[in-house]
């Protein structure tokens, strides 16, 4: 699955977009986030504060109980500020 | 009734009298149009702001804006719905985002701009990073946005 990275989450990360294949037992997005937080320091960094972090399958909001199966693009991003 | 709906993310200003002409063209069943327009700050909390630069998600973000316009169409009796939301760097001064509601009468139409405003502000893939003379930063969400949201919600 593709994931995308916005705003300080990006920056943090250092890549905008990657194709990631975590194993079946990630069935979540907390659980990605948690995964995710394991695969370097600027993961570790960019998902410090699990609760902050925001996510979207798919192009809409979800909420960190949210299942991953079958999504296509995952972002991860702090709250919005814009308007 | 028809509602056209026009969504636009862009680098470019906009000419909010020319959006409003665009919207009530050739409709004589128009009675309202609220326009608000974000204009970018030249200082919060005594702090100078040089620029602001601004993020999105694309497609996300069109889609999200989509969302709420339909449920703002689905709330009041809207008759013309325009979104405009800049991207990129801004400098005080310049515009952010316009909201156009149109309808027979006003209530529905300043109804809808707020909710729209409120919506854009906490929902909307969109994220500002704050240029001053002390260094760059992304903007932080304020509580007092999400509150606002809760008016919507209430029965």
């Amino acid at each position: 699955m593709k994931v995308k990275y916005f705003a300080w989450v990006r920056e943090r990360v250092g890549k905008a977009e990657e194709t990631i294949e975590p194993p079946a037992s990630v069935r979540t997005v907390e659980d990605l986030i948690a995964w995710l937080s394991g695969r370097g320091e600027t993961y570790a960094h960019a998902f410090e504060t699990p609760k902050v972090i925001r996510a979207a399958i798919d192009h809409a909001h979800v909420r960190p109980d949210a299942a991953i199966a079958g999504a296509r693009e995952i972002a991860f991003f702090p709250p919005m500020t814009g308007g | 009734m028809s509602c056209p709906v026009t969504i636009r993310i862009q680098n470019a200003d906009f000419d909010i009298a020319r959006e409003i002409a665009a919207l009530t063209a050739s409709r004589t069943d128009i009675g309202a149009v609220v326009s608000f327009s974000g204009i970018c700050r030249g200082d919060k909390q005594d702090a100078k702001i040089a620029a602001l630069t601004l993020e999105h998600y694309p497609g996300m973000a069109e889609e999200e804006i989509g969302r709420h316009v339909d449920e703002a169409v689905a709330r009041w009796p809207l008759h013309g719905v325009t979104v405009i939301h800049r991207v990129g760097r801004l400098t005080p001064g310049e515009n952010i985002v316009l909201v156009l509601t149109a309808s027979v009468h006003r209530q529905a139409a300043f109804q809808a701009a707020e909710f729209l405003m409120d919506y854009l502000k906490t929902s909307a893939p969109f994220w500002k990073k704050e240029e001053s003379p002390i260094g760059t930063g992304w903007v932080e969400a304020h509580a007092r946005d999400d509150q606002a949201l809760e008016r919507w919600t209430k029965s």
